[in-house]
This record gives structure tokens, sequence and C-alpha cells, in this order.
């Protein structure tokens, strides 16, 4: 087909916005919440300026927009040794030891900030009972001060979270507020600005100069110029089939609006990725994808197969003779792969049973605190999947009653939760000279392997299990690390490496090419010129379904099947560029896609690269099935040759630092 | 569960620039029908679900009925949120109600001052681990 290009012959020009700052924060989540606090208190009386950039409302916006239930990183008592080899554990094994240790010792201060802020956490009393957060707060005592939080795990605490992300952005806008004030900016919290490509420097294609994007209410281009940013814009969802295709595809596990823009745009910069081939794939409350965390580690609950068999327990010694000590304790991937077992042998529905908990919570308890334990439990749903209690009441599914499904969900890539993709960064220097680690380490804490270009949250690889609380605080670690870039750059100007208007004329091409054609047929949806971006996510999700290892094949994938699935990928971007959009809301959607497009590839290309099934129960490779330590207990890297396009590959050494 | 909006309440926010719900929503779907003055969600294959939308509504016009490729009918769930607790009222299909109430918030809304009380940053440390508080408090970072 022949190269579309915008002249704007057909659309409007846009107006063009320029802005420069210092540091430049690209989302608007936990990880840029905690950015924007940190960064804000240590640049502003140099008169360094920090501007963020969120696609939505920063009150809501992010993987925390509905609220959540648990904060599933604190350490309180522990030390953050054990954690880092809890993480290992659940991640098979491949970590980057500096970066979650890090994140460790460094993740409770954002706890205490939030319960400062308004975050009503739970609280054993000093007489032993336990009260919410609201009862806490007036009983005066902070976890700061030793208040014994509710655990519900080891790591994990219960707070009454439905405010939890209105609360974090109101620090966040607070302390960006102080910096425009002080450096004098017009305006640095832009909302509805929608990030799409990243600039690099005319001077340095290997260091990052800008950001463009657009406003999906105006019709406005901006183009961003900065010494240094943050890019921490969430994890991809969507990239996969999901198990609902109809009107319910948007009931995701992780936040839809998560398009993977995270990765897609430092990998087109040329940023190195690593373990693209992890993914996440949780099982959880079927259809609304309600959390299972606090029904296993605070309501005691048990999963069974539907003859009541605990499938882990009854597949335990199997997966140990085949993954070894990987299989001692079974870590998320592995629960998982006993439970599609079952499914497979025709022993399913799988089962929650809330049922037995509340009978086992009746023997040790009172009526009043029965009916306690059933509103945390609604709780439970109401404050982060609310549509899960809405399913329960649809069914008429009480759970002291009735059991509930639970069912495995399609794939997410992700660095924040229960999994580990994401982009190669830096570590912090004191451990990484400590421990000689001098492969993941060149001079900043979380800066990628382009100068000036900094990730945390989901866009930092290799290191899960951080959750909310420890995407903030690596934001936090991400955002002093860049003042101390730009005060160690006083003398930098960002150039960017084209003209402005070149990145727009780009942006915007699918405006143009839906003006151009839209009447060559009598109904615009279907014309042979372009391809809407819903259906592009159709057929980019069919394809990652088919051959990359999807719900809909077990997650089952081979060489021969990701090459396939490749050769239709490489295609599908051929007509990305052929997308239309008839507004911009539809404008937004083609952006995203066409970054879960990169992303999807990434997982593909990583996922052939890795010759073993590293992670049994995520995904299968049919043609190695099993774990391979010998060639395969490394770092798989990535990075996507800017000059060429052509992706490279390379094996770094994984290095233990925490003992067994 | 995607949102729709009850025409007889939605007054489109009286005409501002832009309605409450089309302010909140993370994933852009809510729009002002600008002729009708009515908001409507333009996408509801693309709705999370999370109720953020039926929570600012300021004339309680938004409500979210289940998926339909899923979900049996005749249930619902709605929230009234108020500045430290929110009220849910859950409708089961066969008519039974259940109410729960939890707070949100232990401050008003809009006070906090996020540096009240916390220490300046010391820049000659500024390259050592931990954060401006860690460091004000002469908090040593443990290193493995």
């Amino acid at each position: 087909m022949e190269k579309e290009t915008c002249t704007f012959s057909y659309c409007a020009e846009p107006e063009i916005v320029e802005v420069e700052t210092d540091i430049l924060l690209v989302g608007g989540g936990m990880a840029c919440c905690g950015a924007a606090f940190e960064a804000c208190r240590w640049a502003t009386p140099k008169g360094i300026k920090v501007v963020m950039v969120d696609k939505a409302a920063t009150d809501r916006s992010g993987s925390v927009a509905m609220g959540l239930s648990a904060i599933n990183t604190y350490m309180g008592e522990n030390d953050p040794a054990d954690y880092v080899k809890y993480v290992r554990k659940d991640l098979m094994g491949i970590i980057r030891e500096d970066l979650v240790y890090d994140l460790g010792r460094h993740v409770d201060d954002s706890v205490h900030l939030f319960e400062e802020w308004g975050l009503p956490i739970w609280r054993i009393t000093d007489e032993g009972k336990k009260v919410d957060g609201a009862e806490a707060k007036k009983i005066g005592k902070k976890l700061k001060d030793g208040a014994k939080p509710v655990r519900s795990g080891r790591w994990q605490i219960m707070i009454n979270g439905e405010s939890y992300k209105v609360i974090v952005a109101e620090a966040a806008k607070k302390a960006l507020e102080y910096n425009r004030q002080e450096t004098g900016m017009e305006q640095n919290h832009f909302e509805r600005v929608f990030i799409v490509k990243l600039i690099p420097d005319a001077d340095n294609p290997n260091r990052v100069a800008g950001a463009v994007g657009f406003s999906v209410r105006e019709h406005k281009a901006y183009v961003f110029k900065a010494k240094c940013m943050l890019v921490a814009a969430g994890g991809c969802v969507n990239v996969f089939r999901p198990r609902s295709t109809g009107e319910g595809m948007g009931r995701t596990w992780f936040a839809v609006w998560n398009a993977g823009s995270t990765y897609a745009m430092p990998a087109e910069l040329g940023a190195k990725m690593v373990l693209m081939e992890n993914r996440f794939v949780p099982a959880r409350f079927k259809d609304g994808y309600g959390p299972v965390g606090a029904w296993f580690l605070f309501f005691k609950a048990k999963a069974t197969n539907a003859l009541g068999e605990d499938y882990c327990a009854t597949h335990h010694e199997e997966l140990k003779q085949k993954y070894g000590s990987y299989a001692e304790i079974l870590g998320t991937c592995l629960r998982n792969e006993a439970m599609m077992d079952d499914m497979k042998k025709g022993k399913g529905p799988i089962w929650m049973r809330t049922d037995l908990a509340f009978e086992e919570a009746k023997k040790v308890m009172d009526a009043k605190e029965l009916k306690h334990l059933e509103a945390e439990a609604w709780e439970d749903f109401l404050d982060m999947t609310i549509s899960q209690a809405g399913l329960w009441a649809a069914n008429n599914i009480r759970p002291e009653e009735k059991y509930s499904e639970l069912m495995p969900a399609e794939p997410y890539l992700l660095g924040s939760h229960a999994g580990c993709a994401g982009l190669w960064t830096s570590g912090p220097e004191d451990i990484c000279k400590k421990h000689g680690l001098d492969e993941y380490f060149w001079g900043y804490n979380r800066m990628t392997t382009i100068d000036g270009l900094f990730t945390a949250g989901d866009g930092c690889g290799a290191s899960g299990h951080k959750f909310s609380s420890g995407s903030h605080a690596e934001g936090r670690i991400a955002g002093k690390e860049m003042v101390r870039y730009v005060l160690e750059h006083q003398d930098y100007q960002p150039k960017l490496a084209k003209d402005a208007k070149e990145y727009v004329a780009e942006i915007f091409l699918p405006f143009e090419i839906y003006e151009k054609y839209k009447n060559y047929t009598t109904d615009p949806n279907v014309n042979p010129h372009y391809i809407r971006p819903s259906l592009l996510q159709k057929r980019l999700q069919k394809i990652m379904d088919e051959y990359v290892g999807g719900a809909g094949y077990w997650y089952m994938t081979s060489k021969t099947m990701l090459e396939e699935g490749l050769r239709q990928l490489e295609m599908l971007k051929e007509d990305s560029v052929r997308m239309a959009a008839a507004d911009h809301h539809e404008l937004m959607r083609c952006w995203e896609n066409y970054h879960r497009i990169v992303a999807g590839e990434a997982h593909a290309r990583h996922i052939l690269f890795r010759e073993e099934t590293r992670y049994p129960g995520y995904y299968f490779r049919g043609d190695f099935p099993n774990i391979d330590d010998e060639n395969w207990k490394c770092f798989s890297v990535s990075r996507i040759n800017p000059e060429n396009g052509q992706w490279e590959f390379e094996k770094i050494p994984y290095k233990q630092i925490i003992p067994d | 569960m995607p949102s729709y909006v009850i025409t007889e309440k939605c007054d489109g926010c009286k005409g501002q620039e832009r309605t409450a719900c089309m302010y909140i929503c993370p994933n852009d779907l809510m729009k002002l029908d600008r002729d009708r003055m009515k908001a409507y969600n333009q996408e509801p294959d693309q709705c999370w679900e999370c109720y953020n939308c039926v929570k600012i509504c300021p004339q309680q016009a938004i409500e979210v009925r289940g998926y339909q490729d899923f979900c049996p009918m005749g249930a619902n769930v709605i929230p009234l949120r108020g500045t430290d607790a929110i009220m849910w009222t859950i409708k089961f299909r066969d008519g039974s109600l259940k109410r729960f109430k939890f707070p949100i918030r232990t401050t008003p809304e809009g006070s906090i001052d996020p540096y009240a009380g916390l220490p300046e940053p010391d820049y000659n440390k500024i390259k050592e681990p931990g954060f401006f508080t860690h460091q004000g408090e002469g908090k040593e970072m443990p290193t493995p």
C-alpha cells in the first residue's frame, strides 16, 4: 500500500504548545506522584522546574484509580533482605536484587506519609483489637511511631483505600504547585495530554531531549523539552485477547488504560528492556476479576477443584519433580499451573471456598464479629473491584453461604505486581559498588540505558512486587536522582533531533487519513483505505492469543508458533500507519494501540529468545518445557537498534547478593 | 459493568465547559452531547467500572449496569461518597439489600500540606540513598 503522510491538507493543523522544563514526568499514577513529591522538594530551592503530564485526571489516574483494599509492600518489622528472598522466589530466581533491596529499604516512608496525609490504615490496638483506619486515627498512635498494622500477609497491610489515589494525588499536586510558584512557570501540571513519542537529542541519539503528544480535549499538540524525564505510565493491558470479548472486555484485571506506553516509547528510542518475556496471569474471581489475596491470606480461604481437592497439594510432588527447588514453595505461577492442569482434566470449576472460611470463623467469632467479617469481605471488592461485588449480587451469591469460581485470566505485562517485565535500569550506587555489580550500574539510580531517561513502577524491570507503595517509593528514588542529574548537567540544553512540526504531523496522521477517505464509502466504519483502532486492537489480541500463548491456547507457544505470530505482527505494524481517527478520543486509542503492538512484539521476541519455560503457569514453551538454569539463569535483555529498527538480544549475568 | 446516565437526572453540569464525569473518567469515556445537554459513555466496552463518574456526579445521575456478556440482570451497586466515608447500597437480583459504610479519609479534603514539619533537603547527601525525610531525621539506610 502507498505510504500516507500528514500534510494537514485534509484535517486542520493543531496549535503547537511548547513547554520547556528541567524535569518531565510522563504519567500521573503512583510512581509519578511519588516522583513529584520527592523531586519538587529537592528541585525547588535550586530553581529546577518540574512538570507532570498525565493523560487522565491525576486524582483518579493510573492503576490505583478505583482504590485499593491493601498496601502490599510494607516492611515494618521485616528485614529488606527477606523481602528480596520472597520476590526472588515468586519470580523464579531471576531478579535485580540491588533494585529490590533498594526499594525495600525506602518503601515504608511512603506508607507513613500516606497515613499522615489521611489514608485510613487498619490497626491492632494495644489491647489486641483490630480496628479500621478511622478508629485507628482516633487512637492517635501512627505506624511511624510503632503502631501495629493489620497484616494480611507478611508484606501486606489492610487499608480503607477507596480514596487512596485522591490522597496521594493531592500531595503530588501541591508539591508541583509549590514548584510552579517558586520557579515562575505558568503551568506545570497538564491533564488530558497524552505523550506518544520521546525525542532524542540532536547531538546525541542516545540521550532524551523531549516528548511529544496531544490534548485529548482540544486540537492542540504538545512539545516538551526537558533535561531528563521519568516515563512511568503503567503496564500493558488488553494486548492479549481477553476472556470477555463483548461489552465486558473493559473489565480487565489491571487498569484497562495501561497501554504499554511505558515500554513502547523508550524501546523506540533504543532503551534496553529486560525480561519482557515475563507476564502476569492473575488467577482471580471469574469474570469480575475480584482480588483473591485477602481471601487467601486474611480470611484463610482455600481454593479447590470441583471435587474438593486442594489442587496445590495434589500437584505438589509432580511439580517438585518437574521444577526441583523452584517448586518447594509454590510461587504464583506454579499455583496457576496446578490449577490449569485440573481444569484441563475436567476437574473444574475451580472454587474459592468462601463458605468454608466463614464456617471456620464461626467457630471462634460471635455474631457481631461475623457481621464485621462479612463487611470486610465486601469492602475488599468495593474498595478496588466494585464490579465483582455487583457480580455477586447479580448471581445472588453471599460469600458466607456460597463459594465462587476462580479462573486464570488473560496475560498482562507489568513490572510492579507479581511480574517483572520492564526496562533495564541502573541500580543504586552503594549496593552495586559494594557487591561489584558493574553491569548493573551506570551513574544514576533507575536511569535506563538512554541518557536522561528514568523509569519506575511498572517501567522498571526485573524487580516486581512493588505494588502501589513500592511504585510511589521508586518514583521518589528516581525523582531525587533526576534532580541530581539536572544539578550535574547544568550546561545541557536539550535540542530536539527534528523540527517539532515533523513529529506533530506524524501524530495527527490518523486524522488526515480519516478526513481524506471517510466519504469514499457510505459507512465510514467499513473502508478499504484505513483501519479503526478498535479493530486493530482486536487483530493484535487475536495474534497474541493464538501464537504467543494466550488464555485461549492454555498459554502454550513454541518457536514455530512465535515465528508465525511475529510475521503477522510485522504486517499489523505496517498497517498501523493506516489507522484512522474521527476525533481526539479515537486518536488516543490509535496511539495506545500502537504502543500495545510494540510491547506485544517485545513480549513475543523475548519468549522466542529464552529457550526454556522459566515461568510455567504464566506461559509454556512446548518445545522447551523445562527450566534450564544452566543456560538461562540470566537476564534476557533486548534493544531495538534505532538506526535500522532491528531487535538485538544479549544475556546479562544474574548476580545473587542475598544468600539463600 | 459500563456506566449509564439517567436522562432525567443529568443536567449536563449546567453547561460548563466540561461535566464532572468527563473531568474524572480515567479512560476519557464520558462525553457531553451538547444538543441535549446530557452526558453519555461513548465507549462502554472500554469501561473499567471504576465508578469514578458515579461517585463524582453531583446529580447522582450515573449508575452502572452489569456487562451483559456475562452478568445476569437485576442487581446494582450504588455508592454515596461523602468527605470522610462512603456508603454502599447493594441490591441483589432476588431483591434483597445490603448496606455498608467504610471510612475513606481521616483528614479534610484539600488539607494536605505536603512538606509541613518535614526536614529540608541536604544537598551534601543527594548522592546517598534515602529520601530527604530519612536523611533529615538522621536515618541510615541499610546495605546488604
